[in-house]
């Protein structure tokens, strides 16, 4: 519906509607063209970097370049790509799933979205002027705060804002999914999918503070000259460190319990069954999330902790592996004696079961602090991460994309494409991935710009980077799948998988208030419970009425173009003090925004239940 | 059915294949064959754990490929409903149960071993170093011996070894894979490890925690001789004679040269002047900077333009360039630097 109407609309007030919008469907769209945005630029920049490592001693890019080639791709990656797209996935479904017509906070949930676009375009000026940061996506210090030059600055700023943005973003699902769901939705009734957003979200709430604090820290090292992590001054880097692992860990269970979720779905929908041990996958999810907080310090082996601190985390980080297992033995028997239908979701999420479980593998033998001390910082990690990130969390933004894409838009992505996508990916995921676990023992360090001749590390290389050459063919088929889906492809219905679960009661795309009436949840599955009883949707929870919903505004993107400027004061205000202007017109616009927002009486508008049955509303 | 088990054989051969083509890595560099005691241990600890992750994968893709093959949906089977298990608490209990077994497998050893790599009982009876990390070189000070040294550590074979390690600037980290895993050196305390040689040879060291652009040039070598030779070693380092005069004219005048306009940063025997390396036995280095090769054309161009060969290096800027002239008389000079007959040729050449 958005869409159709936003073609009849004309591009001004089809953009004037997006600035503004507070419709969590519509913030979902957002955050997927920003996400996907940023993860070709990222992919971009790690073809960089498998090109310069194509042969020894090459000089495709230079040294310093190098470094911020991998600086920005680590960082674009995490922060601007992997979690805008899983907030575009959690946007577009969570609400649909719990029956509610709306989230909790719908204006904090567009400020979330343009914080983190503001934050994420501020760091990546930083290309333009006078270089991009370049001490790693963990910007350790004392390397991050001695670096000449503003693209460490960039970093803090940049991650400052866009970290805000998710940490509103988690606050505002945790609330929703608390406040908002439908009749009879407890939380034992609630979507695997759901689970893992509303973990995930809790998980954002306790991780993103300590990144928070750690980056105001070291924006008061390089820009109002504290020592916080100058041991100079009595200070301290490692302390860096732990703040940034304190975040860091946590960070990729955020990222891949959703897609956690996202399998489940896939499972059980596919499979025509209800998923296997429910309440295990629950409680295994909770205990990821909670055990998650107590290994950061396994990033941080070779740091000299000692053995007592290095043997706690070792055995706290391979008890991780219990609940995955668990995980991953449910999925299994989800499809066990199912009706397995594969398509590319089901691709994705079949793919995802060897290739995760080689990364928790490698998760457990880096566990093994004694292990840990070869492994640490060569390529076997690069290889680990990859296979947890690329075969956990991308694997399940494609197979969350694929499934969900007929209910964000009303279209089913071209099949034959997705497959082209999928294999091509695939394979290249794992010619790049596999051989550099043997790389990293065989003496490559990671974050190395060149590596010697007579190293025996040549053949890995070659082989490693034509597979990132396939793994980018697939994701450009991706992206001509998405475009020619939505010129040509065929309109479908609500519910084009035999869905099981609230999303797939209503029409795709959904109408500007999700339900004309609130559901009546009567168990897990509740569309599959009506279907086997013979019902064709959910039985209503209430009568048809009034519809209440939001306004939009424009006020969240003012605020966040506000802190964008500031940004650049804060930055430049060590050159020259008359950059504190910038500083002053940013903040003043913000909290200008600030107090409009807070004076101005905004209460919404009705949608009459008359105009219901037109259609739209609005 | 057919074609899609047909991708992933050919994937897994394509990736049996890679494996063998690179083997197992180069000799005294790959952390897969190992020659000192560190590394052993954790190598031990890989293959335990590699071994029961192995199991575990295996025990999941039967269940999977049972899966796939048995429960894909068959042609006009579409809209079979199949029956809507809701779990099974044996089962559940069993891959709860078993994995925490196996964790315990993988745990205790690794405990052991992280309690036996951090030893320090004989710390004081051993051979101490002290390792500091600069961008981009290592340095060495032998306390006791009074030595210094930068690049190539030198240290008996089969002798406990203890290095205590800090940085002078940012974060590195020294790894040797073929002799122990790695420990970091921070800015603001001392890490000690041990290191003990197996055999006797010249292993390749890296720098493994990134500290800028010439992070992936931060080389270094151990030199592993027998304990006699090690002796001798020691003893003619600390008989470096620093009056003594070069035989040739050339390198006489590029030793006034290099007195005046080097000796700030680099010094020449014992002295702790440590800016850039210790340059005492440089004639016998195995590298010029970790990397190149020691080569008179090398070393002029080094002096010449430090840059081209190592970005961002804090020699570059900082010293008065020599013409070029000057510059050869120099390296004449600096590779007569030759105080010791156990070199590293000595460590190679007794295997
Ligand atoms: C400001 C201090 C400084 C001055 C002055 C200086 N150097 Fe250096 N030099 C360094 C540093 C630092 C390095 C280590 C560079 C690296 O590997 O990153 C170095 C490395 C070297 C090396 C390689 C050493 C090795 O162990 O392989 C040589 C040779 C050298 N310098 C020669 C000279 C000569 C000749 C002069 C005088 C013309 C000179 N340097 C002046 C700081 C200095
Ligand atoms: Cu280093």
């Amino acid at each position: 519906m958005s869409t159709t109407i936003a073609q009849n609309k004309g591009f001004g007030a089809t953009l004037w509607d997006y600035l503004t919008t507070v419709d969590h469907k519509k913030i979902a769209i957002l955050y997927l063209i920003g996400g996907g945005f940023f993860f070709l630029l990222g992919g971009l920049e790690a073809m960089a970097i498998r090109i310069q490592l194509i042969k020894p001693e090459n000089d495709f890019v230079s040294a310093g370049f190098y470094n911020e080639l991998l600086t920005m791709h680590g960082t674009t990656m995490i922060f601007l790509a992997a979690m805008p797209l899983i907030f575009a996935l959690l946007n577009a479904v969570v609400p649909l799933q719990i029956g509610a017509r709306d989230v909790a906070f719908p204006f904090l949930n567009s400020l979330g979205f343009w914080l983190f676009l503001f934050g994420g375009i501020l760091l990546n000026c930083s290309w333009f002027l006078g270089g991009a940061p370049d001490a790693g996506w963990t910007a350790y210090a004392p390397l991050s705060t001695t670096q000449p030059g503003h693209g460490v600055d960039f970093y803090v700023l940049g991650l400052q804002i866009s970290g805000a943005g998710t940490l509103m973003g988690g606050i505002n699902f945790l609330v929703t999914i608390v406040n908002m769901r439908a009749p009879g939705m407890t939380y034992m009734r609630m979507p695997l999918f759901t689970w893992t957003a509303f973990v995930t979200s809790a998980l954002i709430l306790f991780a993103f503070p300590a990144l928070t604090v750690g980056l105001f820290l070291m924006m008061f090292d390089r820009l109002f000259g504290s020592g916080f992590f100058d041991a100079n001054m009595g200070g301290n880097s490692v302390i860096w460190e732990h703040l940034f692992w304190i975040f860091g860990h946590p960070e990729v269970y955020i990222l891949i319990l959703p897609a956690f979720g996202v399998f489940s779905d896939v499972f059980s929908t596919f499979s025509k069954k209800r998923l296997f041990g429910y309440t295990a996958m629950v409680f295994a999810t909770v205990l990821i999330g909670f055990l998650g907080f107590m290994v950061w310090a396994h990033h941080m082996f070779t740091v000299g902790l000692g053995p007592a601190a290095n043997s706690i985390f070792a055995v706290a980080t391979m008890a991780i592996a219990v609940p995955t297992g668990i995980k991953i033995f449910n999925w299994l028997f989800t499809l066990w004696g199912g009706n397995i239908k594969i398509n590319s979701a089901m691709l994705w999420s079949l793919a995802f079961i060897p290739s995760f479980t080689i990364g928790g593998m490698t998760g457990v033998m880096l566990a093994a602090a004694a292990a840990d001390y070869q492994f640490h910082d060569t390529y076997f990690v690069v290889a680990h991460f990859h296979y947890v990130i690329v075969g956990g969390v991308v694997f399940g933004i494609f197979a969350g994309l694929h499934y969900w894409w007929p209910k964000m838009f009303g279209k089913i992505l071209d099949e034959t494409l997705g497959k082209i996508t999928f294999w091509t990916f695939f394979i290249g995921f794992h010619l790049t991935f596999f051989i550099q676990h043997f790389l990293g023992l065989m003496g490559m360090p990671r974050r190395y710009w060149v590596y010697l001749t007579d190293q025996g590390l040549n053949t890995g290389n070659l082989i490693s980077t034509i597979g990132a050459f396939f793994m980018a063919i697939g994701a450009i088929v991706f992206l001509y799948n998405v475009i020619i889906t939505s010129i040509k492809g065929e309109k479908v219905g609500g519910d084009p998988w035999d869905g099981r679960t609230l999303e797939w009661s209503i029409p795709s795309p959904p109408p500007h208030y999700n339900f004309k009436q609130l559901p009546l949840v009567r168990g897990l599955d509740p569309l599959w419970i009506e279907k086997t009883e013979g019902r064709k949707g959910m039985t209503p929870a209430e009568p048809v009425g009034d519809i209440h919903m939001p306004n939009p505004t424009i006020l969240p993107f003012v605020m966040s173009f506000g802190l964008f400027i500031a940004g650049f004061g804060f930055i430049y205000q060590v050159d020259d003090a008359s950059w504190l202007s910038a500083v002053f017109i940013g903040m003043g616009i913000c909290l200008g925004a600030m107090f409009v927002r807070s004076v101005k009486d905004d209460h919404g508008h009705h949608i009459h239940k008359e105009d219901l049955d037109k259609g739209d509303g609005l | 059915m057919k074609g899609w088990m047909g991708k992933v054989r050919a994937l897994f051969w394509l990736s049996i294949l890679s494996i063998v083509l690179s083997g197992c890595g180069k000799e005294n560099l790959s952390a897969f064959l190992p020659k000192g005691y560190g590394a052993q241990v954790s190598l031990d600890i890989i293959f335990i754990s590699l071994a029961v992750m192995v199991f575990v994968f295996i025990v999941v893709m039967i269940i999977y490929t049972f899966v796939l093959v048995k429960f894909r949906q068959k042609k006009g089977q579409e809209d079979f409903v199949p029956k809507q298990t809701e779990g099974n608490k044996a089962l559940e209990v069993v891959w709860t149960v078993i994995p925490i077994l196996l964790l315990i497998i993988i745990a205790v050893p690794t405990i052991a071993a992280t309690y036996d790599l951090a030893d320090e009982s004989d710390k004081a009876d051993s051979l101490n170093i002290s390792v500091t990390g600069n961008q981009y070189w290592w340095h060495f000070n032998y306390g006791e011996e009074e030595i210094q040294t930068s690049q190539d550590m030198y240290i008996p074979v089969g002798e406990k070894v203890y290095l205590n390690m800090m940085s002078s600037d940012v974060l590195h980290s020294f790894w040797v894979p073929s002799i122990s895993g790695k420990m970091d050196t921070n800015p603001e305390n001392e890490n000690t490890m041990y290191i003990e040689a197996l055999e006797e040879g010249v292993y390749w060291g890296k720098c493994a925690e990134l500290c800028g652009p010439s992070h992936s040039l931060m080389d270094f070598k151990i030199v592993a001789v027998s304990p006699e030779e090690y002796q001798q070693w020691v003893e003619d380092m600390q008989n470096v004679d620093l009056e003594a005069t070069p035989e040739t004219a050339s390198a006489q005048e590029g030793q006034a040269i290099f007195e005046n306009s080097c000796l700030g940063c680099h010094a020449i025997g014992s002295s702790p002047t440590a800016v850039g390396p210790n340059l005492t036995n440089f004639g016998d280095r195995t590298k010029l900077a970790g990397v190149e090769d020691l080569t008179h054309e090398n070393v002029v161009n080094w002096i010449l333009n430090p840059e081209k060969m190592k970005p961002g290096n804090k020699m570059t800027g900082n010293y008065t360039v020599p013409s070029e002239e000057e510059a050869e008389k120099i390296a004449d000079y600096l590779l007569q630097l030759k105080p010791s007959d156990v070199t590293p040729e000595t460590a190679s050449s007794n295997n």
